[in-house]
C-alpha cells in the first residue's frame, strides 16, 4: 500500500499505478471467516481485539527492520536488542515513579507512560545510531558478515542488559487506570489492548503520511526502489539511512515498552524471543515493504489468536504455516519490492 | 600416511600442529589424565562439539550458507535415539532404530528446507531456518506426551555403556574399565572418524566446488556446476553429521531435553566457536571447541575471583560476574569477525606463511 507511489501531481502525465488490493482484503476476510468457526460473537470480538493489539506491537518492532532492509540491504539480526533495551529503559521511569503509576488519575498515568516511552525511544534511537556507526558501517554489502556481526551485537547487548539491570526478571506494573476491561454487551475488551491498537494505528498513519506526503518520505521510497539513482540526483542517501535506522530502532524501542507492559515481566531475552516473529512478519509482507509488514503483522497475530482458541496445538506452528501458505501464493511476500 | 589420513590438508603451522596434537592427546587420554566426572564430561562435550561445529563449518565456512537450524538437526539426532531407548528399552536395536529414524527425518527436512529456500539469497535462508528451528523447539517442548516436554527424558543405555558395567575387574592406570569409559571412547572414536571424514569431504573435488560457490556463486554456475544442487547436498551432509553428533551427545548424557539440545543458546555457541576458531578451516572447529568449552567450564572460576576483587565497584563487579562470560565471548566474536575473519586457525596459518616466505 505504501510502496506503491500515487501520481505525483495533477499535471503529471504518469500512468496510474494499479493498486494491488487483494492483500488488503486478507485481514477483514480472515476475521469474518473466523466468526462462524469461533461461534460466539463476544468471544470473537475479544479474540480479534487481542489479535489486533498484538499485531500493532509486532508491527512497530518490524516496520523499522523492513525499511532498513529495503533502503540499505542490511538485515539486522540484532533488531531484537532494541526491543529489549526499550523495555528495560522504560523501567528507569516506571519503577522510581511508582506513585504516579499507582494513582487512579488518568493524566498522571498517561504522563508517566508517555515519559517512559519518550525516554525509551530516545535511548534506542541513540543506540541505533551507535549500532549503525560501530557495528554495521564496516560491513555494508557483505551479507554473511552482516548476519554474524549483528548476531554478535545482539549477544553483547543482551549481556549488557544483564550487567546494568541485573539478571533477575523485573516485574512491570500496568498503570492502574489501564487495567481491567470495558464490557460492551457480552464482549470484554481489555483497556490496555485498545490503547495498544490506538498507539499502533497512530504510528502506522504517521508513517504512512511521512512516507507518502513528505519529501523525506519520497526520498526514502525512491531509495528503496533505486538507491544509486537517488545518490546520482545529489541526495546523501547515507544520511537518510542513518535517520531511518535511528527511527526504526526507536520504533522497536516503543514496541518493546508496550510489549513489556503487556507481558508485565521483563527478561533480557524479551527482544530475542520476538525476533523470529518479526522475521516471519517481514517475510510475509515482502522484504522492504511497510504496508506489507503491517498486513503481515495483523495476519500473524490474528491467526495466532484464533488458532490458540480453536486448536491450541496448531497454534504452536501457526506462524510457520501461515508463512508457507503466503509464500506459496506469492513467493516474494505480499508486496514484493522489486530489485535484489 | 599422515598426509593420507588428513586428506592432504595439513595444519601448515607449527604452533597449530602443536595445539591440535595437544587437543588430540588430551582427548584421547582424558580418562587417565584427569580424574573426576566433571573433567571427563568436559572432554566428551568437546568431542561432540568438534563434530557439530565442523559440520556447521561445512555450511558456513565452506559453502557460505548461514543456517540457524543446525541445532534442530542436532536435536533430532538426540531425540531420535533418546526416545527410541526410552520407548523400546535399553537395547542396541533401539539405538540403531533411533539413529536411522533420526537420520531419515533430518535428511528429509534438510532437503525440503534446502530446495524451498536455498534458491534465493543467503539472508532469506537464514531467516527461514531461524523460524523453522524455533517452531521445532516449541513443538519439542510442548508435545510433552512424546518428548517429555521441558523436563526432557532420561533413559537407560545398552548394558555395555552403563556406568555399572565392568569389562574387566580391577583398575587400569587408576581407572576402572567401566561402561562410562567405554561410552567415552565410543564418543571419542566416532568423533575422530567423523572429523576425518569431513576433512576428506572438504578436500575432495566436491569440497572445492563448495568453496567456489562461496567465493562467487555466479561464476560457479557459469562453469557448469548446478549451485542449487551443490548447496542442497552440503546442507544435507551437514544436517546428517549434526544428527550423528546429537546421537553421541544423547548416549553420553543419557538424557535428552529441549534446553540442552534445541535451545537457541546452543546455536549461538556454535556460531561463536566457528567464527572464533576459524571459518572455512575444519581445524578451527577443534581449536574453537576446545577453547570455548574449557572457557565455559573454567573461565567462570577466574571471573568469580575477578568479580570478588571488585566487589566494591558496582558496575565493574557485574561486568566480571561469572555468569557474564558470554559477554566477553560476544565481544571477542564481534572483534574477530572484523579483524581476523579466518579466526585463530587462519591467523596462525597466515603467520606461518609469512615466516616461510621471508626465510628464502
Amino acid at each position: 500500500m505504501t510502496t506503491i507511489p500515487h501520481p505525483v501531481t495533477q499535471d503529471s502525465p504518469l500512468a496510474k499505478v494499479r493498486v494491488d488490493v487483494v492483500p488488503l482484503l486478507l485481514v477483514p476476510m480472515l476475521a469474518l471467516l473466523m466468526l462462524p468457526l469461533v461461534g460466539s460473537f463476544p468471544t470473537w470480538v475479544t479474540l480479534t481485539v487481542a489479535g489486533l493489539a498484538m499485531g500493532m506491537m509486532v508491527f512497530m518492532m518490524a516496520s523499522g527492520l523492513t525499511l532498513i532492509f529495503g533502503l540499505m540491504d542490511v538485515l539486522n539480526f540484532g533488531h531484537g536488542a532494541f526491543v529489549s533495551v526499550g523495555a528495560f529503559t522504560a523501567t528507569l521511569v516506571l519503577l522510581p515513579m511508582k506513585g504516579w503509576v499507582e494513582t487512579e488519575s488518568v493524566w498522571m498515568n498517561l504522563s508517566v507512560v508517555g515519559m517512559a516511552i519518550l525516554l525509551a525511544m530516545l535511548v534506542t534511537g541513540l543506540l541505533g545510531w551507535a549500532f549503525e556507526r560501530i557495528i554495521i558501517r564496516p560491513v555494508y554489502g557483505l551479507h554473511l558478515k552482516q548476519i554474524l556481526i549483528t548476531m554478535g551485537g545482539m549477544i553483547v547487548a543482551e549481556q549488557l542488559i544483564h550487567v546494568i539491570w541485573g539478571a533477575e526478571q523485573i516485574p512491570l506494573q500496568l498503570p492502574s487506570t489501564f487495567r481491567g476491561a470495558f464490557i460492551i454487551g457480552d464482549a470484554a475488551l481489555e483497556k490496555y489492548r485498545l490503547i495498544a491498537v490506538g498507539v499502533g494505528l497512530t504510528v502506522f498513519v504517521t508513517m504512512f503520511l511521512v512516507l507518502n506526503r513528505t519529501k523525506v518520505g519520497l526520498l526514502i521510497r525512491a531509495g528503496v526502489e533505486n538507491g544509486e539513482m537517488v545518490e546520482a540526483l545529489g541526495y546523501r542517501i547515507r544520511r537518510l539511512f542513518v535517520g531511518v535506522f535511528m527511527a526504526g530502532s526507536a520504533l522497536a524501542g516503543l514496541g518493546g515498552v508496550l510489549w513489556g507492559m503487556y507481558k508485565e515481566t521483563l527478561t533480557a531475552a524479551i527482544g530475542g524471543e520476538m525476533t523470529v516473529l518479526v522475521f516471519i512478519v517481514i517475510i510475509i509482507g515482502g522484504l522492504g515493504s511497510v504496508g506489507g509488514c503491517f498486513i503481515g503483522a495483523m495476519l500473524v497475530a490474528l491467526v495466532a489468536n484464533y488458532a490458540g482458541f480453536l486448536a491450541p496445538k496448531v497454534a504452536l506452528v501457526s506462524d510457520i504455516l501461515l508463512m508457507v501458505t503466503v509464500l506459496l501464493w506469492r513467493p516474494q511476500g505480499l508486496y514484493p519490492v522489486a530489485k535484489r | 600416511m599422515m598426509n593420507n589420513l588428513l586428506s592432504g590438508d595439513l595444519p601448515r603451522s607449527r604452533l597449530l600442529s602443536a595445539m591440535l596434537l595437544a587437543v588430540l592427546v588430551g582427548l584421547a587420554l582424558a580418562p587417565f589424565l584427569f580424574h573426576g566426572a566433571r573433567s571427563l564430561n568436559v572432554a566428551a562435550t568437546i568431542c561432540v562439539f568438534i563434530v557439530l561445529v565442523a559440520s556447521y563449518d561445512l555450511l558456513l565456512g565452506y559453502t557460505g550458507i548461514v543456517s540457524f537450524a543446525h541445532t534442530m538437526f542436532y536435536g533430532i539426532g538426540a531425540y531420535g535415539v533418546g526416545l527410541a531407548l526410552h520407548g523400546m528399552g535399553p537395547t542396541w536395536s533401539a539405538v540403531l532404530v533411533g539413529t536411522s529414524a533420526a537420520l531419515v527425518v533430518s535428511l528429509l527436512l534438510a532437503l525440503v528446507i534446502g530446495l524451498f529456500s536455498l534458491r534465493v539469497r543467503a539472508i532469506f535462508y537464514a531467516m527461514i531456518t531461524l523460524a523453522v528451528a524455533a517452531a521445532f523447539a516449541v513443538l519439542a517442548s510442548q508435545l510433552s506426551d512424546y518428548t517429555g516436554g521441558e523436563d526432557g527424558r532420561t533413559f537407560k543405555v545398552p548394558d555395555l555403556l552403563q556406568p555399572g558395567f565392568h569389562l574387566l575387574e580391577g583398575e587400569f592406570f587408576g581407572r576402572a574399565l567401566d561402561g562410562k569409559l567405554i561410552t567415552y571412547y565410543l564418543v571419542f572414536f566416532s568423533a575422530l572418524a567423523l572429523f576425518l571424514f569431513m576433512l576428506r569431504i572438504v578436500n575432495s573435488p566436491f569440497g572445492r566446488v563448495l568453496q567456489a560457490i562461496r567465493e562467487n556463486d555466479f561464476r560457479a554456475e557459469a562453469l557448469g556446476y548446478r549451485t542449487v544442487i551443490y548447496r542442497t547436498l552440503a546442507n544435507c551432509l551437514g544436517a546428517l553429521i549434526a544428527t550423528l553428533a546429537g546421537v553421541l551427545m544423547a548416549l553420553w548424557l543419557r538424557y535428552v531435553g529441549p534446553k540442552t539440545m534445541l535451545s537457541f543458546e546452543v546455536m549461538t555457541d556454535i556460531l561463536l566457536i566457528v567464527v572464533i576458531g576459524g571459518m572455512g578451516t575444519v581445524y578451527g572447529a577443534v581449536i574453537g571447541s576446545a577453547l570455548f568449552i574449557l572457557m565455559q567450564n573454567y573461565l567462570q572460576v577466574l571471573m568469580k575471583e575477578a568479580s570478588a576483587a571488585m566487589v566494591g565497584i558496582p558496575l565493574l563487579a557485574n561486568l566480571f560476574h561469572p555468569d557474564r562470560w558470554l559477554l566477553w565471548l560476544g565481544v571477542l566474536f564481534v572483534l574477530s569477525v572484523y579483524f581476523f575473519p579466518a579466526g585463530i586457525v587462519g591467523k596462525l596459518r597466515a603467520g606461518a606463511q609469512a615466516r616461510s616466505q621471508r626465510k628464502p
